[in-house]
């Protein structure tokens, strides 16, 4: 092959050289106004790698993570598949400056909206002071009257949240969406570091990057801390997962954690309310439990106290929860407070109960319910994403300018029949990350989701899942969408040499 | 203590008896293809669709019993609750909920090996592959043994998962040999005859035992004395009373150990299955009538298990 050529300054080589982001700015490159030279080094042993070399390695990863189930269900003609997540080789990139401010900002906005959870289910002072509308909230169909008075552990209401970012044109971070009811992927961010450890030594040696593989002893943590005092003799709080079943699409996530922290992965038939307290059945009878991270939504958790038609749940469980004889994470009624619409109050929370200026700014939002905003989507229709506030997944959103006519119309249509389910929001220009493609490495658009656990204190995972839209000119990062995920380095700002270690051996008739 | 969920208990039971059972089905088709040819050379497959009694089952969805068919029958049929590739897939969807409880390494094999089955088609079938395709099935079943025996967790769940284990193999030991029972008839004028003896030659490979009985007997091999061997013997891995053996000792642990007092009534049952063996010649058995004596056990082993149902895993009852 000869001598490489890696002559740059900017670390690029072969690989990188025809690379092009668009105008967008770029994970590993930066923009002209903010290059990235935190991942100078990271670009340049990239570019000393053959393509072929990465596609090889590309393949066997993704085979691996087929053959280790690191999948998720999909329901295709009644039938049920497993699919891994693609997985992008090439890593994400953020600097320990950059970090600290994301790790900043993220507990800022978790510690407002607790406090928000807290007082709408106690005195309401921010709808009564006028800054969030009252309806909103009172209307909000994730909104349970059933948790009012109710006091919780630290005022702690979202134990687990992830936040999910967007980075616009000149390189600034924003809020896109909160996610406090059940988030996922945090099992994927584990994973993939795994699978580049395993498939790129070369490249992350010796770089120093945060680790994020305690994350199930910090869930554990935390859900110790919120545990009401232990039942059992050894004064240990016993934690379960609860979770809908083998057939719940992120099922693997649930095996996960469970594994992570060590606890039971139970489903709604293995527990059973007696006197109000909760307990599991086990091979000598009933065990008792003390905390549940639950992966099922408030809805189906308790047919007594929700949805009656529930086979997921637990009868009588809301009532043992009332008690204080059993912690939930996250806790009930989270889910007014990741509202699409209640998102756009956001910044306003955490003025009015922090007295601070958001560290992360929102996306600019119209909320549709007020007439002015609404004029301004109808207006501008074709320039704006517009976003049904119920939905998750990315579904049902119209984007302005990828539209056609015909969509347009009928998103108007939608606006003007319940304009109360819209937001819009103006088109951000996602920042790109190379990525491998068939043909050689291309820009594709990504989010990034950081995860935080919140008992006493809030602790955010270093990094987050970054999920990258891997069909070109693509912005919707969603699995259920076509997305993929990469891994997320974020520097830990130091680099430590390996310690050599001295060698031991031992063999048959020495 | 550790206390384990009763489904957990109840899924690695039946992981482990569903991987045992596609490794001896195997076994079966793997010999019966290789030895067990009559005296024109054509091999008779009926003798195996009474395994299970899957005679008619099969005639439903095959018009003929051809080895082809049934071999797809029991290796590659999906709609077959008896295939290897049944019994793979339980023991994948068993292997899927008890991801929390076991090694990384157990469930990848087993998510592997079900994807490789799911790959096969009717060339892997050809009698010329035959061999390597049992081969690898009966491989990859003592892989996941191996992976087993190296990786799990040695607490109340390995216990429940030895219990499986030895509960099918015993059970499909009495089927093997039920499989032959009728050349035990004093009325069958063959017995004795060239091709009767490689039969039991036969019998004893599928269980891998031939060079173990030659072992204790190294002269001569009457039909009496392979039977005798598998079901009586107390040093070969398959007999029926090292089965039970092995039970009684793992359900004793999980009554003692870990304090499950429910089990007593398995325990004595077992109890009673192991002294009963103990005290049984092969004589008498073939007196009173064999193919009776292995319908008796069949029974009594779907009873055991029916009663470690209700006394661990919380059927039938709230525990």
């Amino acid at each position: 092959m000869g001598d490489s050529v890696i002559g740059s300054d900017t670390g690029v080589g072969r690989l990188l050289a025809a690379y092009d982001a668009n105008g967008f700015y770029d994970e590993l490159f930066g923009s002209a106004m903010r290059p990235a030279h935190h991942a100078d080094l990271i670009r340049q042993r990239l570019s000393q790698l053959e393509f072929g070399d990465l596609q090889h390695r590309a393949a066997d990863a993704e085979r691996e993570l087929y053959n280790l189930g690191i999948t998720f269900l999909v329901y295709s003609e009644a039938q049920a598949i497993d699919r891994i997540l693609p997985f992008d080789v090439i890593p994400r990139v953020i600097s320990t400056t950059e970090w600290a401010h994301l790790e900043a900002g993220v507990t800022q906005r978790i510690t407002a909206l607790n406090l928000f959870l807290h007082d709408i289910y106690h005195g309401q002072k921010i709808l009564k002071d006028g800054i969030v509308p009252a309806e909103l909230v009172l209307g909000n169909a994730n909104f349970r009257p059933q948790m009012m008075g109710l006091d919780l552990p630290f005022g702690t209401y979202i134990h687990i949240m992830g936040v999910d970012l967007v980075r616009d044109g000149d390189g600034t971070f924003r809020v896109l969406e909160d996610n406090g009811r059940v988030p996922s992927g945090v099992s994927y961010v584990v994973e993939n570091r795994h699978m580049m450890q395993r498939a790129f030594p070369d490249l992350m040696a010796d770089i120093g990057l945060r680790p994020v593989d305690n994350y199930g002893m910090k869930l554990l943590e935390a859900m110790c801390e919120i545990a009401p005092p232990a039942s059992s003799p050894s004064g240990e709080p016993r934690v379960v997962l609860l979770s809908p079943g083998a057939y719940n699409s992120a099922y693997f996530e649930h095996i996960f954690l469970a594994r992570e922290m060590g606890v039971p992965l139970v489903e709604g038939r293995d527990l059973v309310v007696q006197d109000d307290k909760v307990y599991m059945k086990t091979t000598s009878g009933l065990t008792r439990v003390d905390a549940i991270y639950r992966r099922i939504g408030d809805d189906f958790l308790d047919p007594r106290a929700f949805n009656p038609g529930s086979m997921l749940g637990v009868p009588g469980i809301f009532e043992a929860y009332r008690k204080g004889n059993v912690a939930l994470a996250n806790a009930i009624g989270t889910g007014v407070a990741d509202d699409k619409a209640v998102y756009a109050y956001v910044p306003r929370m955490i003025r009015y109960y922090l007295g601070e200026e958001p560290l992360i700014p929102n996306v600019e939002t119209h909320i549709c319910r007020e007439a002015e905003a609404l004029r301004y989507t109808l207006d501008n229709l074709d320039r704006l994403v517009v976003k049904p506030v119920g939905e998750a997944g990315g579904y049902g959103i119209t984007i302005g300018p990828k539209a056609s006519r015909a969509q347009l119309d009928e998103c108007r249509a939608q606006l003007l029949a319940d304009p109360a389910n819209y937001i819009s929001q103006p088109m951000v220009p996602l920042s790109v990350c190379p990525t491998l493609v068939e043909t050689g490495i291309e820009p594709r658009h990504v989010d990034l989701r950081p995860f935080a656990i919140t008992g006493r204190g809030t602790w955010v995972l270093p990094g987050g899942l970054s999920r990258v839209a891997l069909k070109r000119g693509t912005l919707i990062v969603n699995s259920s969408q076509g997305g993929g995920s990469k891994d997320t380095w974020v520097l830990s700002g130091r680099c430590e040499p390996r310690q050599a270690r001295a060698s031991s051996s031992q063999s048959q008739g020495r | 203590m550790q206390t384990l969920l009763a489904r957990y208990a109840e899924c690695i039971f039946w992981l482990a008896r569903y991987m045992e059972r596609a490794e001896n089905l195997a076994r079966i088709l793997d010999v019966n293809e290789t030895f067990a040819r009559d005296g024109d050379g054509a091999i008779d497959w009926r003798p195996i669709l009474t395994l299970n009694a899957d005679e008619a089952r099969f005639l439903e969805c095959y018009r003929e019993m051809t080895p082809e068919n049934v071999l797809a029958f029991y290796i590659l049929d999906a709609g077959n609750p008896t295939s290897i590739l049944a019994a793979v897939r339980a023991a994948r969807e068993n292997a899927r909920q008890l991801r929390p409880l076991i090694s990384t390494e157990m469930w990848s094999q087993i998510n592997v090996f079900y994807n490789r089955l799911l790959a096969l088609g009717p060339h892997d079938l050809a009698r010329h592959n035959l061999q390597r395709l049992c081969s690898f099935i009966k491989e990859a079943c003592q892989a996941h043994t191996g992976i087993t025996e190296g990786t799990f967790f040695r607490d109340q769940g390995w216990y429940f998962y030895q219990v499986g284990k030895y509960l099918e193999r015993a059970d499909q030991t009495t089927r093997l040999l039920d499989i032959k029972y009728h050349t035990l008839l004093p009325s069958v004028a063959a017995v004795g005859t060239p091709v009767d003896v490689s039969q039991w030659n036969t019998l004893l490979r599928s269980a891998a035992g031939y060079h173990a009985f030659r072992r204790v007997y190294p002269r001569g091999m009457t039909p009496a004395a392979v039977a005798g061997f598998l079901l009586f013997n107390d040093a070969f891995p398959r007999s029926v009373l090292v089965c039970v053996c092995e039970m009684e000792q793992l359900l004793h642990r999980l009554t003692s150990k870990y304090r499950l007092r429910n089990g007593n009534i398995v325990l004595e049952r077992v109890d009673e299955v192991r002294a009963a063996l103990g005290a049984s010649t092969i004589d008498s058995v073939i007196t009173s009538g064999l193919h009776e004596y292995l319908d008796g056990l069949q029974i009594i082993f779907a009873d055991i298990s029916r009663d470690i149902g209700a006394a661990f895993f919380g059927q039938d009852s709230t525990g």
